[in-house]
């Protein structure tokens, strides 16, 4: 146990550092290009959710293995935050939220034209390996209800109603008539997922995605509410993109079939 | 030395950068200002929430400083006037939280005082108390990353006190607690009183060990910084407004408090 916490600190000692690196800048540059007409070159700056980290970076990496001349440069944080920075006039090239309400603000700014949905998640109760609520009962068949996971006294972790994980987490937690369980509202989904890893709380509303990436470190039960809950992802090319073409070719390749299989394989549904 | 209380004379080579430090560290604070939506200041102000967070960070941040100067002027003692080996390596390791990220102290707090924690975990078996997610935790968090800055600012200030006035007490029969309790405490209260307003600053504003050990909670763990940021996610006016209650506040507490001391100084 001792061992798995120390693991995880320094985990998250290594992407403190890592933060505000330019990810995937370093890709090496393969000769021998393939010579389309007019591959796009200079740098290509994402705003992306949080959840969508392992994803983005696996398709930028491919884009820019296609486009020697290209660095594809990646801004994760939560769609709120992203959303705000985009209102300040932070030059970007993409914004890929986590739900439709951030984009709409991005939009309605006269930031975007139109986004277009790519993909959706859902939440799951995720819980620590040694699930010390008892939330992975082996008796309840069939997908339960979140209450029924829920029936006793549990330390919950869910995302604050700012951010688009705690807008599906209050919408469940209302439905199920448990707005009153959480003990802490995390400023995104990955702290959330951090302190069920570190088991000091019992259970935490995650994304199902979240849980494909953490492993082993975390168990989880699917539960019904989540379904009408889902969250859908738009993505959007923003007017002032310094580098709309490099732009179209991210969004082309995250709406083609190599993209949705990318996307599934992670865990999320289609749109 | 009359030279000093001429005041203006301040030789160009200093005043052109202190200016330009001065607006450095003021202009953003004008920027606040000028963004502040006056007109809907009054029902932002009355926002649920606020009041409690405001409350919940001033006891919180006070608390944290009590804590710290018990624990910390004792330490500074020991760092500043004792002969104990390893001291410099015992100086640098209290020294540590100034530099740790906040969010990592957190972390660092969880494996410690944890439900899973080494300490944390005793706790819980022994007495059924876990601390994160409490105001309790809170408090810890703010400890843990403000008083070195206490530690810091008292130690730098017993290292100036004339240790001659110990020296006298000791010969005159005072033994080394009568000696700290009535010379050197009333010698560095200056410097006291001066790392516990930097400790009590800097616990006020205190986000990132305190959200990742505390968590975020209205009413229990929800401090203005918590509110601050995560309102600035949604309603960016609503975070400028929150900014400025904490600003004023903190500036009326420490120009009163600044007021206090040079009166008892002077009298």
């Amino acid at each position: 146990m001792t061992a798995r916490l120390a693991l995880l600190a320094a985990a998250v000692l290594v992407g403190a550092a890592a933060c505000g690196g330019p990810d995937g800048a370093d890709q090496p540059v393969r000769s021998g290009a393939p010579a389309g007409d007019a591959a796009p070159t200079g740098t290509l700056t994402i705003f992306a959710a949080a959840s969508l980290s392992d994803v983005f970076a696996r398709l930028g990496a491919e884009l820019e293995e296609q486009n020697p001349e290209l660095d594809v440069r990646f801004n994760f944080a939560g769609s709120s935050a992203l959303a705000a920075q985009l209102e300040q006039g932070a030059p970007t090239d993409v914004f890929a939220s986590a739900d439709e309400d951030q984009m709409t603000r991005v939009v309605d700014a006269g930031l975007a034209p139109e986004a277009e949905l790519f993909a959706s998640n859902r939440l799951v109760l995720a819980f620590p390996p040694d699930d010390p609520a008892g939330i992975d009962r082996s008796d309840s068949a069939g997908i339960p209800s979140l209450a029924d996971l829920l029936d006793r006294d549990v330390t919950l972790a869910v995302c604050a109603p700012e951010v688009p994980c705690g807008a599906a987490a209050a919408e469940v937690l209302d439905r199920t008539g448990l707005s009153d369980v959480p003990d802490t509202y995390e400023d995104d989904v990955r702290a959330v997922l951090t302190k069920v890893q570190l088991g000091e709380v019992d259970a935490g509303l995650v994304y199902r995605t979240d849980v494909s990436s953490a492993g082993d470190a975390v168990g989880a039960r699917a539960f019904r509410e989540a379904e009408a809950a889902r969250n859908r992802y738009p993505v959007a090319v923003l007017d002032d993109a310094p580098n709309p073409d490099a732009a179209r070719a991210f969004v082309d390749l995250l709406l083609s079939d190599e993209g949705r299989q990318v996307l599934t394989e992670a865990g999320f549904f289609e749109p | 030395m009359s030279r000093s209380r001429e005041g203006a004379g301040i030789p160009p080579p200093l005043l052109v950068p202190a200016a330009l430090g001065v607006a450095f560290l003021v202009l953003p604070l004008v920027g606040l200002l000028v963004r502040t939506p006056w007109s809907s200041l009054g029902r932002q102000l009355t926002a649920p929430g606020v009041g409690e967070a405001l409350r919940l960070s001033i006891v919180s941040a006070s608390l944290a400083t009590l804590l710290s100067l018990l624990l910390g002027v004792p330490l500074a003692w020991v760092l500043a006037r004792s002969r104990i080996r390893g001291r410099s390596v015992l100086r640098a390791l209290v020294t540590v939280p100034l530099v740790l990220p906040p969010v990592v102290g957190g972390v660092a707090l969880f494996l410690v005082l944890g439900r899973q924690g080494i300490v944390g975990s005793w706790l819980d078996e022994a007495f059924g108390v876990t601390i994160p997610f409490t105001t309790t935790a809170v408090v810890l968090a703010e400890t843990f990353v403000a008083m070195p800055f206490l530690v810091v600012s008292v130690e730098g200030a017993l290292r100036a006190a004339d240790a001659r006035f110990e020296d006298v007490a000791a010969t005159l029969g005072a033994d080394r607690w009568t000696t700290f309790r009535r010379v050197t405490l009333p010698l560095v209260a200056p410097g006291v009183a001066a790392g516990a307003v930097l400790c009590w600053a800097r616990a006020l504003g205190e986000f990132g060990a305190t959200i990742t050990f505390a968590g975020n909670f209205p009413g229990t763990t929800q401090t203005m910084p918590l509110a601050v940021y995560l309102a600035l996610q949604r309603d960016p006016e609503a975070a400028i407004v929150l900014s400025l209650v904490l600003l004023a506040v903190s500036l009326a507490t420490l120009l009163l408090l600044r007021d206090r001391w040079l009166g008892r100084a002077q009298g």
